[in-house]
Formats: structure tokens, sequence, C-alpha cells
């Protein structure tokens, strides 16, 4: 026996989620299995879908009409712009009261934690109060512990780009004594908590402890914006509460790994998965693929040791990129692990990169090129499985960091490939 | 094209000497610093003074590379609960260095005649004072809970007066196992051997009869090896060589049923996770491999190998509703959803899951009386989950999970295998 669904999707990342709910959607019995937990908890949380052209132009006002200029072979250009629409909808009924910018096609300038400004699509309701296009004079609250995040600097960053308001930062000791090295949960629990912290000879919760040190800095300021670490399970009470003593609007500003914005989207995408009924097996790697008469039969994933045999209909290769170790490579070249697609790469590995760090390197494209059914081609341009597509950074032909598009490829790939998918069963 | 020189005469260099023990460099070396481990970390998310499992991986391991360097004594903090090991994206073995440090730290630092050194002894080795307890089983279950006992020893050996001993069963399975004369079912084509653990034997014997009666109607033939500690506990207290010593005896008598054509399976999450992956981890004994290779967790052996979905079609069950939370362990082997899935066929009974969050307790942790607190403040997401699902009886695959459930709600608590034998199996 095989553990059976209609529809396999092997990957836990947006485009992996986008996948099932889109296989899901369409009627079919969807499975997700995931090896390791996803590179989406050390991603920023911001959903953007275009934030400059592949030619480095931008920033980008309306995605959706770049997207329509990409050349063939862009993840976007396979899937198609309606499917980019069905996915952001999508997105957006999933996520709900969690995430805003869905009331414009044009991209939001949110303030990233060096104080830079990045073009988005969507972004946490907790970012909302930041956008840099809103008007209002800006506090940056950092705190002495957490390096990752300098306010001072990221104002000055801030007021550089020549925002028409105020903006300035202060550091502040986080109340509660807690170790130089705390974790970004430790933090989350105790607000989402109010937990009682020794402050001064005395105890108070934390919300209060927390508001009476930055009240020091308010100084008129209209909004203030914190490390993204208020809160995880109670995060808008603790913005409220915070804001209400602050007598401002209170924000979060992003940060790098570990992210509590991205830890919350996966948790309320997990949670929708369970919602609608879409089965996920996490913990064990696909390491194995049977075929039959062009197809795939059945994939073996690894549990620990024995192998044990997964069939479907339909199969969604949905691993990520480089990080997410969707494409690996070694000395010798460039392969996808799981069903070894072809992966086009210079024979040279001298040829992969460049030597700037920020040049235009030939690894930031590496993955799968598929055709407009999202099926992987081999090196003759035939499609590897009949029943197989690929979506996310597991694909090839773009650079998502440079043009500020994972997260958009992520989700439109993947609910292309589990909508066709899931209609084929 | 880049400029960069092709080196001619690359050779790596040796940045450590070379260790006689297992070589956790490369584990070491895989670690990103992602710290998504960290936030995965139970207690470091409410104990301010445990610093994480990314610095008591890796970074211990680097920092031990001198000679110079104790281990922290901060390892005896972490609870073992291995959630950094399956949250990892870069495959460091967390749990094995997690292990050998503190082995490190029990054999090199820990004083043999320190009061925590006895009462961890006592608490890893739960199999012997079980068998002892099992002789006078009510009087046993009457003294542990009794007030002065439990008094002392929480004066003494700092065990905390809060929680509840579990009760220990007046037949153990084994016993029973006997008088029923072994196996009802002979079948030389299928043929499991049953780890039962500690737990099902001298505590909740009707779990390890589910799992008898479950895999007879299914046509199993069922062995029963003589079997000691999985080790689970000593592993999570340092006593690796009290580990090795019970696992030499497992790996010789499951070998043996190996070879009479049986795959091994239990039904404690913990005891298969042992045996599937510590035990290969950490030991190099005869047939370990063998022994890692073919255990199964007991539901999971079931979906591979029968069709579950059609022996449940139409079974219809009188159970109450079940708030279900997957074990730690469980998740370590990715069999936290298999429960929820087949539970899903039956009629008559639902269960929910009360979510990801770490009951607290692991093992022997929350029996100490400095971690109960922070035991207990863990467990606190899931006791106010199971206060909001729809079922009064709680469900878990772990032995020392379902007592935690217990202490914090006042719930029953079942395992999924008892349910599954409502399920298919008529009543004799």
């Amino acid at each position: 026996m095989a553990i059976e669904d209609d529809v396999l999707v092997i990957g836990g990342g947006l485009a992996g989620i986008a996948a099932a709910v889109g296989a899901h959607e369409q009627g079919a019995r969807v499975r997700l299995v995931s090896h390791k937990q996803s590179t989406m908890r050390q991603a920023s949380g911001l959903i953007d879908l275009l934030g400059y052209t592949p030619n480095g132009d931008g920033p980008v006002v309306d995605p959706f009409e770049a997207i329509e200029e990409l050349p063939e072979g862009h993840p976007y250009e396979r899937a198609g712009l309606d499917a980019v629409r069905a996915a952001m909808d999508m997105f957006d009924d999933a996520t709900g009261e969690m995430y805003a910018g869905s009331h414009t096609d044009k991209n939001a300038l949110v303030p990233t934690h060096g104080g830079a400004i990045k073009p988005t699509a969507r972004y946490p309701d907790s970012a909302a109060p930041g956008i840099a296009s809103a008007h209002g004079d800006t506090l940056f609250v950092g705190f002495d512990s957490m390096i990752e995040f300098d306010a001072p600097v990221a104002a000055d960053h801030l007021a550089a780009t020549g925002v028409p308001y105020e903006t300035d930062g202060a550091t502040i000791e986080f109340p509660g004594n807690l170790r130089d090295d705390a974790k970004v949960t430790r933090f989350a629990h105790l607000l989402d908590r109010d937990d009682e912290v020794a402050v001064d000879g005395t105890t108070m919760p934390v919300r209060t402890a927390l508001a009476e040190r930055v009240k020091e800095h308010i100084d008129g300021h209209d909004r203030v914006g914190f490390p993204a670490v208020l809160g995880d399970d109670n995060a808008a009470e603790v913005r409220a509460e915070l804001a209400d003593k602050l007598g401002a609007s209170v924000f979060e500003v992003p940060m790098g790994p570990p992210s509590l914005p991205g830890l919350r989207l996966e948790d309320r995408l997990y949670e929708y998965l369970h919602e609608i009924g879409v089965r996920v097996s996490t913990g064990n790697p696909i390491v194995d693929v049977e075929q039959a008469n062009g197809e795939i039969d059945r994939v073996v994933g690894d549990h620990t040791g024995r192998e044990v045999p997964y069939k479907a209909q339909q199969y969604i290769l949905a691993t990520g990129g480089l990080v997410g170790k969707g494409i690996d490579s070694d000395r010798e070249g460039v392969y996808e692990p799981v069903f070894d697609c072809h992966v086009p790469h210079p024979a040279d590995r001298y040829d992969w990169f460049e030597d700037g760090a920020f040049d235009d390197h030939e690894f930031a494209r590496f993955g799968v090129p598929v055709d407009t059914e999202l099926r992987p081609l081999d090196a003759d341009n035939v499609p590897e499985f009949e029943n197989l597509r690929a979506a996310g950074s597991v694909l090839g032909g773009y650079d998502f960091p440079s043009e500020k598009s994972g997260s958009g490829v992520s989700l439109a790939t993947g609910y292309a490939a589990g909508e066709l998918a899931g209609d084929r069963v | 094209m880049s400029d960069s020189q092709q080196p001619s005469d690359f050779e790596p260099v040796d940045v450590f000497a070379e260790t006689d023990g297992m070589d956790l460099r490369p584990g070491s070396d895989d670690c990103y610093k992602c710290s998504t481990c960290d936030t995965n970390c139970p207690v470091a998310e409410v104990d301010d003074d445990f610093p994480g499992p990314k610095f008591q991986g890796p970074e211990q391991w680097r920092l031990k590379r001198k000679d110079d360097y104790d281990i922290d004594d901060s390892i005896t903090d972490c609870s073992n609960c291995l959630r950094c090991d399956t949250s990892c994206p870069s495959e460091v073995p967390l749990s094995q260095m997690h292990n050998t440090a503190r082995s490190q730290y029990v054999d090199n630092q820990m004083s043999k005649l320190s009061v925590e050194y006895i009462r961890n002894r006592i608490l890893s080795n739960y199999r012997t004072s079980a068998y002892l307890a099992s002789l006078f089983p009510r009087t046993a279950t009457f003294v542990m809970n009794f007030g002065p006992v439990r008094w002392v020893m929480e004066k003494g050996l700092g065990i905390p007066s809060e929680r509840d001993f579990p009760e220990f069963a007046t037949t153990t399975f084994r016993q029973w196992w006997k008088q029923r004369g072994g196996a009802q079912v002979q079948n030389p084509d299928k043929r499991v051997a049953y780890f039962h653990g500690c737990y099902s034997n001298y505590n909740t014997p009707e779990v390890a009869k589910a799992l008898v009666h479950v895999y007879e109607e299914l046509g199993y033939e069922i062995m029963v090896p003589e079997q000691k500690c999985s080790g689970t506990p000593m592993f999570a207290n340092g006593m690796l060589s009290d580990a090795r010593r019970h696992a030499e005896t497992n790996v010789e008598n499951l070998t043996a049923a190996i070879e009479d054509g049986a795959d091994i399976i239990a039904s404690c999450t913990s005891c298969s996770l042992a045996l599937r992956q510590e035990y290969p981890e950490l030991f190099d004994i005869d047939g370990i491999e063998d022994v890692s290779n073919h255990t199964y967790d007991a539901l999971e052996y079931l979906r591979i190998y029968e069709d579950l979905e059609a022996e449940l079609e139409g079974a219809e069950v009188d159970f109450p509703d079940l708030a279900y939370h997957a074990p730690c362990h469980s998740r370590n082997q990715g069999l936290d959803g298999q429960a929820l899935e087949l539970i899903e066929n039956i009629d008559g009974v639902m269960a929910e899951d009360v979510g990801d969050s770490c009951s607290g307790i692991s093992g022997t942790y929350g029996w100490k009386t400095e971690h109960y607190d922070v035991s207990m403040e863990i467990g606190e997401e899931m006791f106010e989950h199971m206060e909001h699902a729809e079922g009064d009886v709680g469900m878990t695959e772990c032995p020392t999970c379902a007592m935690q459930m217990e202490h914090g709600t006042g719930y029953e608590i079942k395992h999924p295998l008892e349910v599954l034998e409502a399920a298919l199996v008529s009543e004799e």
C-alpha cells in the first residue's frame, strides 16, 4: 500500500501551500509533504509581486502592468497574468484581516529595518501604519540588545530618501532585563501574555513598562515603529494597547531571520490548509521516484530510514531554490534533487557567478524551465513527466532577490500549478 | 565569467584535531545561523536563562574544541523535545549534539554524589522503579502519592509534589500476554515484534492490549521479545552508559526477531524515535542499523501495509470526542498528522487538534522541581487549547505528554490505538 491522494504537493513554503489550495479548489484530495520547516520563517512576511524589472528599472509603480512586459520564460510569463490575479485573491481570502494592500494594484513602499523603502504588494497589517508614502512624523524605537535594528540609523536612512516628514530614532532597553541574545519568541511571548517584569525595583506588566520607556522619546511623533517582535498569537492586541498608551499609532518594521511576521504568516496559512481540509505531512523528505509510461507512478518518502511510498495522480514540485534546497549543486554541476529535472547552467562553474556581491550572477536564475502548463522541461524542451508541475523558487529564469518578486512568483505559479493539477484529476 | 583563479592544488584545511568519537564537524558546519531552531525552542520562549538550541548545538560544539571550555550548565535545562531537530532547514544534527554534550556534562562535570545526579539516575531508570512497583502495584500507587512520602521526595530529591504519580497496573502487559498464552495468530508472512516500552507494560497495559487486538484482527502474528528501556529518559539525563546497556539487550533481542522475519513496531513515539534515530546516532552496536531500519510506529506501519481506509469504511464507534495533542517526538518522525487522518474515517468519534505547541513535560524534565514551573508554562498553551476543544477526553501517543495533559486539565487521556481497537475489533 501507498499513502494515496489525488494530488501530492512536495514542499511546504508559499508555493506549495498555494498549489495545495489551488488543487483543493478543483475538488481534488490533496496532500502536502514537506521535509523541514519552510524558509518562510526567515522571510520578512512581505508579499512582493514585482519591485524592479529584470533590467533593474524601478521601483515599479504598478506590478501588474510591469508583469505583462516580462520576457518569455519568466515564471510570471509562464503562469500568465490571470493566474497572478487569481493567486493574490486567494492570498487575500486566506489571510483576511492579517494583510493589507489589496485596495490597489500599485506597490506600497514599506520601510525596512535598514531604513530603505521596499516596493511590495501586500504587507502585514502590523506594518500598515508605517508605510512610507503615508504622512506622519515617525519615531523608530530599537532595543539595545537587538543589534539587527539600529533605530537612529534606520531613521536617518529613511530621511535620506526624502520623505516629507520627521523621522527620528531612539534606542531603549527592553524592560525585564532579558539576556543579551534573547530569542525573538521570548519578546513575543512576554508581550503576548503581558507578563509582569522587574523594572526599577518594582514589577509591572511588560506592555505598560515598554510604553513608559518609549514615552520619554515620543515628543509629538504620530507613529512609532518597533522591530517586529510585538507578540505572536495576540499581536493585534499588543499593538493596540501600546498605541493607546503612547497616543500614537504603532507599527512593526519587518526584520531579518528569524522573522515573526514570517512565522505568523506560516501559522496562518497552515491553519487555512487545515480549515479547508488539505492533508499535511511534515518531517520527512521525498527521496526517490518510481515511473511508469513517462509518468510518475509513486514517490518514496524517507521516514527516518524507512522507505514509505506516496501515490497520487498529479504531482507538484515546490521544494524551493538554493536556500530551500530545492536546487542543489556540487563541483560537477547544478541539479534538482527530487526528480532530477533538467537545470540549465554553464558547464564551467566559474561561469556561475560574477565577482561583485551585487553583480548580475548567473546562479540567481538557476532553476527548472517549464512550459506554459508549468511542467518541467528536459534539455530538448519536452516535459519531463506528464503529471509533474513545478512552482516557486525551484523555477529558473528569474532573479527574485533583485526583482523583489519571490513571494509573488511562488503564489502565482503555485496556485496555477495547483489548479492545473487539480483539474486533471 | 568570473576572473577568479581556478585553484590548482586545493587542500581542505584541518581546523580541528581528529576525534575518535562521533564526528559532528560536518553537522556543525551546516549551520548557517538562521535561528529557526531558536524560534522553535519551547524552553527559550519562556525561560530567559536558556540560551537556546543554536548555542547548545553547533556553537557549543565549536567552543569545546578547546580543552579549557566546560559544557555550559544550561545543557541540563534543555528538555530534549527535539523540536530544533525537526525544524532545522539545514540538517544540523541538533539532538545528537545535545545528547553528546549532555552526556559529557554528566560524566565530567556533575558530582556523582549530588542529589541532582542521584535523582536523575532514579528518574531515568524508571523501568527499575516501575518493575519494583509492579510487584506490589496497589501499595506502590498509594505510597507514591502519599503526602508525607511526596514531601520527603520533594525536599530530599527535588521531585515536585504537585505531580501525581501514574497508577501501576495490577496486571502488567507482559503478565497478561503470558496468561493468554502469547500470540493467538500465527502467520509467517505478517509478523511484527512489539516494543511495548516500560509505560504500556507497567502503567497502561490497555494501550498494549489495544495494539495486540488491532494487529491480530488484521492477521498479524505478534512477538513480544524480552526488552529493556528504550533509553529515552537516559539520553535526556545524559546517562549514556545506562542507555547503552539497555540498548545492547534491545538490539540483541530485536535483531533476533528481525531474523525471524518480523518488523518492529512501537506504540510510544519516544520509544520508536529512540530505536530509529538516537540508537544509530549514539551507539555503535552490532545490528543497530538493522533495528533502526526495521522500526515503525504502530499506526504508521498499518497505514503503509494495510488499506486502513477500506478497513474503516462503515466503522462506527461510541467514543467520546477527543482533544488530540501530537507529541514532539511524533513530529520528529513526521507522524503528527496520521492519527487525526485515520480518525476522520470513523463515524461516532471526533478528534480535534489542539495545536502544535509542546506539552512541556518532555519525559523526566517536568518531574524535576527546578523545571516544574517552566514545564507548566510551556504547557499552558496546550491546556488552553484543550479547554477550547469540543472533546473532554484527551488523546496522544506519548505517555508523559498524557501525564501532563491530565495534570493540566484533569481529562482522561486515550491512545489512538484504543480508538482503532474500538472501530476494528468486535467485543469478545
